[in-house]
C-alpha cells in the first residue's frame, strides 16, 4: 500500500474485496487528470464551476459582525455556489473525473440533501443517470432537497436501517456500489471514505481556500488569525484549510455539532451529539480509518445533531490527523447555540446560513476574544432547505434572538 | 482439526449464521442443529452496526442479535458453550476485531479466538493491503485468515491473495452483497477458473439456497460451498412466526443436510449423510 493513502495513522482502504479495483482505478485516474491535469481535467473543471457554478465567490466583510465582535470579520461566501453550498465543488469535480473514467451511472449519499442535490444537478448538467440513497429521517426532515433531486432527475431511495440518517445512507450506498462497481461511480459527499477519496475531495474543495487566501490578502492586506468551518465529515473545513495549512500562524478551527449534549449514553448506543473529533476514538468506518463515535466493543453509535448535514459519527481522516498534530483546533456548539446563530446571522447580515455552517457562527460568537484581530468564516452554505427545522426548533425554544413565532401558533402550524 | 483438513475429505459445506440470532439460547441450538445437518466448518458471525459487505437478510440478523445482547464478549462465551465437533470461523468487521481488549490492535481479539477455539476469520471489509497486522496474529497464535476472491479480482491482486490467504479461499459467486438467490451466476465458473492452481481449497458462496445450486457449483470444480442468507431466512422465519425453538432447529438440520446432499452430488459422491 502506498503511503499517500495515510494520513499519519489514519486513512486507507477498509472495504469489500470487490471494491478494491474500482479504488484502484479511481486512484489511477485522480492521479492522472486532477492531480497531473491530464486531457485538460482540471483546466475543464476549472471552466465549469465558473460558468455552471458561479464561481469565483466573495470574501464579503461582515459589517455588522465586525462592529459586533470588534474585529474584522469576513464571510467566504459559499452559499452563492450553484445550489447553495460548497457541495457543488466535489460532486462536479467527481461526476466530470466519471466521465473522464468512462463509467455510465452515477451514485452518491446525502445527508442533508445538500450533496445529493449538488450531485443531482453535476449528473444533470453531464448527462449522467444517476441515484441517490438518503435515510428516511433526512427525507422527513430535508424535504426541499429531496424534491430538488427529482427535479433534477434522480433517483431518491429511501434508507431505512438504523435511525435513517447520514451513517446508514453511505452504508447503502457502498452496497449498491459492491454490485454495480463495473460501470458506476460512487461521488461520496465528503472527506470520508477509503483512499484516495479523502484527498480527492479535499482537492475539489480546495478552491475555497484558494480564493479566500487571496481575497483576504487584497482586502485586509495580511493572512488572517483565525479561520473558521464547522466540520461533518469534513469538506468545507477541508476545502477552507487546505490552503492555510502551511501558514502556521493562521489559526484553524474545525467547529463540530455538539448535539444537546457532549456526554455519552453507551447503554443506548446513542451519542446525543456528532462530535466525533472532540469526544471519538480511532477507529475504522466506511473504508477508513479515524475518529469515530463508538461504543467500548467497537458498535458504531447513532449520533446527532439539530443539523442534518453533520449529523455523521466519523469524520475525514486527514481532518483527525490534523487535530492530532495540533495543526487545527477540533471544537464544538450545541444545538441551541446554532440555532441562535442561526437566527443572529440572518438578522445581522442578512444571510440565511444552514445549520451546518450556523455551527461556526456559534463558535464564533462565543469565543471570539480568543480568535484574533482578522477572521474568515465559511459559510459552507445557505439555509433554505434548514426552515422548516428552524421554525420546529425555534418554536420548542424560547429564543432571545428569535423572530416573532405567534404567528405560527395563531394558525396552530408546525412546519411550513 | 484444521480447516484445510475439513475440506479434505470430500466437498465441504460452510454455513454462516449469526451468532444470538434472534437470541443467546435458541441460535446455540441453531449453530449445534448445523452441525448434526452435516457442517463441515461453521462460520459464526459476530454482529457488527455497519455490515456494508451484507444484503437485507443478514442486515436484520445483525440487528435482531445485536437488540438481543450480543457483544464481541459474549460471543467467546457462545463460542465456548457450542458443543459442536467442527472448526469454527469467525466472521466479523475490523473495527470489532481492533477495538478488543487492552491494547489498540488485532493481537487481543485473536489471542481470545485461539483460547475458546476458533480456527480462523473471514472479515468482509479487510482487504489484503490492510490486513498485515492481523495476519501477524493469526500467524502467531496459528490462526487462518480467508480472504474472499471476488469476480473483479484479477491480475496483480489475485497474486497478491495467493500469497496471504490460509484455510480455505473465500471464492464471491457474485458482486454485489450477500443473498440467497434463484440462480447460480455464471460468474462462478469463471472465478473458479481463475483459481484452478491454487493448493487451498475454494469454498464459493454469496447467493447459494438449494441442494441443486451447491450440487452445480460443486461439480464446477468448488471444493466447498458457503450458505448464509438461506439459513437465516429459516432463522428469520422461526423468529416472526413464533415458533419453538426446536421445529426451526429442525429445520435448519433438514436444509443442511439437503445442501450437504446436493454437494456430495455435485462431486459425484454418494451422500453419507442420512
Ligand atoms: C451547508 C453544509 N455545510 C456543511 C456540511 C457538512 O459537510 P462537510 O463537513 O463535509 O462540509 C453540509 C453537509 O451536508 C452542508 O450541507
Amino acid at each position: 500500500m502506498s503511503a499517500d493513502s495515510k494520513f499519519g495513522d489514519y486513512g486507507g482502504q477498509y472495504v469489500p474485496e470487490a471494491l478494491m479495483p474500482a479504488i484502484e482505478e479511481l486512484t489511477d485516474a485522480y492521479e492522472r487528470y486532477v492531480l497531473d491535469n491530464e486531457d485538460g481535467f482540471m483546466d475543464e473543471f476549472r471552466d465549469r464551476l465558473r460558468d455552471f457554478g458561479g464561481r469565483p465567490l466573495p470574501l464579503q466583510r461582515a459589517d455588522q459582525l465586525s462592529a459586533r465582535y470588534d474585529r474584522e470579520v469576513y464571510l467566504k461566501r459559499e452559499d452563492l455556489l450553484h445550489g447553495g453550498a460548497h457541495k457543488l465543488n466535489n460532486a462536479l469535480g467527481q461526476v466530470l473525473l466519471a466521465k473522464y473514467m468512462g463509467k455510465e451511472r452515477i451514485i452518491a449519499e446525502t445527508g442533508a440533501g445538500q450533496h445529493g442535490t449538488a450531485t443531482a444537478m453535476a449528473a444533470a448538467h453531464l448527462d449522467m443517470p444517476c441515484e441517490i440513497y438518503m435515510g428516511k429521517t433526512d427525507i422527513a426532515r430535508q424535504r426541499p432537497n429531496v424534491f430538488r433531486m427529482r427535479t433534477n432527475g434522480a433517483e431518491v431511495t429511501p434508507v431505512t436501517a438504523g435511525r435513517g440518517t447520514l451513517k446508514e445512507a453511505i452504508s447503502e450506498t457502498m452496497r449498491d456500489w459492491a454490485t454495480t462497481v463495473e460501470d458506476t461511480h460512487y461521488v461520496i459527499g465528503s472527506v470520508v471514505g477509503p483512499a484516495p477519496f479523502p484527498a480527492m475531495v479535499r482537492d475539489f474543495q480546495a478552491v475555497i481556500s484558494e480564493e479566500a487566501r487571496e481575497q483576504i490578502q487584497e482586502k485586509a492586506g495580511r493572512l488572517p488569525d483565525a479561520v473558521l468551518a464547522c466540520a461533518g465529515g469534513g469538506s468545507n473545513t477541508m476545502g477552507t484549510f487546505a490552503h492555510f495549512v502551511d501558514d502556521e500562524d493562521v489559526g484553524l478551527y474545525a467547529v463540530e455539532a455538539g448535539g444537546s449534549s457532549l456526554s455519552v449514553d453507551e447503554e443506548s448506543g446513542v451519542a446525543p451529539n456528532s462530535a466525533s473529533l472532540s469526544t471519538g476514538d480511532e477507529g475504522v468506518l466506511h473504508g477508513a480509518r479515524t475518529k469515530i463515535l463508538q461504543d467500548a466493543d467497537g458498535q458504531i453509535m447513532e449520533s446527532h445533531s439539530i443539523s442534518a448535514g453533520l449529523d455523521y459519527a466519523g469524520v475525514g481522516p486527514e481532518l483527525a490527523h490534523l487535530v492530532d498534530t495540533g495543526r487545527v483546533e477540533a471544537v464544538n456548539v450545541d444545538d441551541d447555540a446554532a440555532l441562535e446563530a442561526f437566527h443572529r446571522l440572518s438578522q445581522d447580515e442578512g444571510v440565511i446560513p444552514a445549520l451546518e455552517t450556523a455551527h461556526a457562527f456559534g463558535y464564533l460568537e462565543k469565543n471570539y476574544s480568543e480568535l484574533g484581530d482578522v477572521v474568515v468564516v465559511n459559510v459552507s452554505g445557505r439555509g433554505d432547505k434548514d426552515l422548516e427545522t428552524v421554525i420546529e426548533e425555534t418554536m420548542e425554544r424560547d429564543l432571545s434572538i428569535a423572530p416573532d413565532m405567534s404567528v405560527f401558533r395563531e394558525v396552530g402550524g408546525g412546519a411550513l | 482439526m484444521s480447516l484445510a483438513d475439513a475440506f479434505a475429505d470430500g466437498p465441504a459445506f460452510v454455513p454462516y449464521l449469526a451468532a444470538g440470532d434472534p437470541d443467546y439460547e435458541s441460535s446455540i441450538e441453531y449453530v449445534e442443529a448445523l452441525a448434526r445437518g452435516g457442517a463441515d466448518v461453521i462460520e459464526l458471525g459476530l454482529p457488527f452496526s455497519e455490515p456494508i459487505a451484507e444484503g437485507p437478510t443478514i442486515q436484520e440478523a445483525v440487528v435482531r442479535s445485536l437488540e438481543g445482547g450480543m457483544t464481541p464478549s459474549r460471543f467467546f462465551e457462545f463460542v465456548e458453550e457450542l458443543d459442536v465437533d467442527v472448526p469454527l470461523v469467525c466472521m466479523t468487521y475490523y473495527n470489532l476485531i481492533y477495538q478488543y481488549g487492552d491494547e489498540e490492535g488485532p493481537r487481543p481479539f485473536v489471542e481470545k479466538s485461539a483460547e475458546v477455539g476458533i480456527e480462523g476469520f473471514v472479515v468482509p471489509d479487510l482487504p489484503a493491503e490492510e490486513s498485515g497486522p492481523l495476519r501477524e496474529a493469526c500467524d502467531e497464535f496459528g490462526l487462518d485468515l480467508v480472504f474472499i476472491v471476488a469476480p473483479t479480482t484479477k491480475g496483480e491482486r489475485l497474486e497478491r491473495m495467493r500469497e496471504q490467504v490460509s484455510g480455505y479461499v473465500y471464492v464471491q459467486a457474485r458482486l454485489g452483497t450477500t443473498g440467497a438467490r434463484d440462480d447460480v451466476s455464471d460468474q462462478t465458473d469463471e472465478s473458479l477458473a481463475r483459481l484452478t492452481d491454487w493448493d487451498v481449497p475454494k469454498a464459493v458462496g454469496f447467493g447459494i439456497k438449494t441442494g441443486e445450486h451447491a450440487e452445480r457449483i460443486v461439480s464446477a470444480g468448488a471444493d466447498g460451498i458457503i450458505v448464509g442468507s438461506a439459513l437465516v431466512d429459516i432463522v428469520a422465519a422461526g423468529h416472526e412466526n413464533d415458533e419453538p425453538t426446536g421445529a426451526v432447529a429442525d429445520r435448519l438440520e433438514a436444509k443442511a443436510r439437503e445442501l450437504k446432499q446436493g454437494a456430495l452430488r455435485g462431486a459425484g459422491e454418494e451422500a453419507r449423510v442420512e
